[in-house]
């Protein structure tokens, strides 16, 4: 393997974290890592040229969902299909906990959930992120404050706020 | 001090305020209990989210992914995959490991892989238990064990790395295979649990003595699937070396692993 080959490799496994909490299963998420892979190779002549490979590829991984462009797949016969589950043992609280996450997740409008995940499991910074999802800052500090106070919310059991406002 | 901005908040909560400015805004928290309750359910979300998704990292990577992150759509998958249906088929037709085994040697059968495979379980039940001593050369001394072994073994030896899949590598040793010395390679996951690589150069000077050329002798690359109660065995045999990798690990899994280090070899690491 080139090198290239390897750094692409490494970051297939927080690609595929992201695109679980963005598809919200299995399936969905890994033809998204996919699709987002096939780019990758497609452009890869620009790699010389990218700095932030992380901020590239959930660029490209972030342009594929919202779009929804999707190559028609043929049927294929997955030959990893007992591949396990990672084991979980929660208790019965925590499981709850985390069921209420996953379904008010599901409830955020997709550009506030993307900025959420990106800032909660890949720490990103803000500005990263702007550039990856190619938008003002300005618009990913909103879409963040929006986003995390709608998952309190619905956490909470409340009906999401319909505006902001400013900490004095 | 300045007000507290919405931005600036949640920049505190991600850590990517300045720290004179993270000072402030902790010291000015104590006496805004609606904000400092804000701030600990933010920090709380992101907790759960990674508790959440976290998981996904220690995942085996399904193949089409594994693929996918290749250069391009590999010409040996579509072999790979019709292999391991003949394998499936053959474990779905009740053949225990003793009937794989015999098939495989059978004049149908390839190639006499009955001893190599065999023994490569057996030295798998062997050393994977051992807590002390389980290799020669540790991985810390990665240099000196592809050395050792490629000087044995008479061609590189070099151990395919697994850390994708979750598998680091612990090390390696000799062992005695059927007429000459064999390669073992040790590798452990997360959770303790071992996973060996077994490699034989016999298999070329078995079926054909004449070559023992870098070419090898086999065209074709066969999977073979082989079970001994938990212990899984996948073996093959590329140019004039044979492989086996065996875990207490399901098929799927050890799929995966086989792939991966059948495509790290081919790329001309060992066995060229």
């Amino acid at each position: 393997m080139t090198p290239d080959d390897q750094q692409l490799l490494s970051w297939v496994p927080r690609l595929r974290r992201y695109a679980r909490a963005l598809a919200g299963n299995r399936d969905d998420a890994d033809d998204l890592v996919q699709d987002t892979l096939e780019r990758a190779w497609a452009k890869s002549a620009l790699w010389r040229g990218v700095a932030d490979m992380r901020g590239w590829l959930f660029g490209i991984m972030h342009n594929l969902h919202v779009d929804g462009v999707r190559r028609p797949r043929l049927a294929t016969q997955s030959i990893d299909d007992d591949t396990p589950e990672v084991a979980t043992a929660p208790t019965q609280g925590e499981r709850l906990a985390v069921l209420d996450l996953q379904a008010a997740l599901d409830q955020l409008p997709v550009e506030q959930k993307e900025i959420v995940l990106l800032v909660a499991l890949e720490d990103m910074a803000y500005a990263d992120v702007a550039k990856a999802l190619g938008i003002p800052i300005g618009t990913v500090m909103s879409r963040l404050s929006r986003g995390r106070e709608r998952l309190r919310a619905l956490m909470d059991g409340r009906d999401p706020p319909v505006r902001l406002k400013v900490v004095k | 001090m300045n007000p507290i901005t919405e931005a600036e908040l949640h920049a505190f909560v991600d850590g990517q305020l300045t720290p004179e400015r993270h000072r402030e805004i902790e010291a000015s928290l104590v006496q805004r209990p609606e904000e400092a309750l804000r701030v600990q359910s933010y920090r709380d979300q992101k907790r759960e989210l990674r508790a959440l998704f976290d998981p996904v990292l220690d995942e085996a990577l399904p193949q089409r992914v594994l693929d996918a992150a290749r250069p391009r759509a590999p010409w040996y998958t579509r072999r790979w995959v019709a292999g391991l249906a003949i394998a499936l088929i053959s474990g779905a037709a009740g053949w225990g490991l003793h009937g794989a085994w015999q098939a495989a040697s059978s004049p149908a059968g390839q190639l006499p892989m009955a001893g190599f495979a065999q023994r490569a379980a057996v030295a798998h039940a062997v050393y994977s238990p051992e807590q002390r001593r389980p290799v020669e050369v540790d991985a810390a001394h990665e240099d000196q064990l592809v050395a050792w072994l490629s000087k044995r073994m008479g061609a590189p030896m070099k151990p395919p790395h697994l850390q994708a899949l979750g598998y680091a590598l612990e090390g390696g040793r000799l062992l005695p295979g059927g007429r000459g010395p064999v390669a073992q390679f040790m590798y452990r996951d997360a959770g303790g649990r071992r996973l060996t690589l077994y490699v034989s150069n016999e298999i070329g000077e078995l079926s054909s003595p004449s070559a023992s050329g870098a070419h090898g002798v086999n065209r074709e690359t066969a999977f073979r699937f082989a079970r001994e109660g938990q212990l899984n065995v996948f073996y093959w045999v590329e140019g004039r070396f044979g492989y086996a990798i065996s875990a207490e690990a399901d098929r799927a899994a050890l799929t995966e692993v086989s792939s991966e280090v059948y495509h790290q070899l081919t790329k001309g690491a060992t066995g060229g």
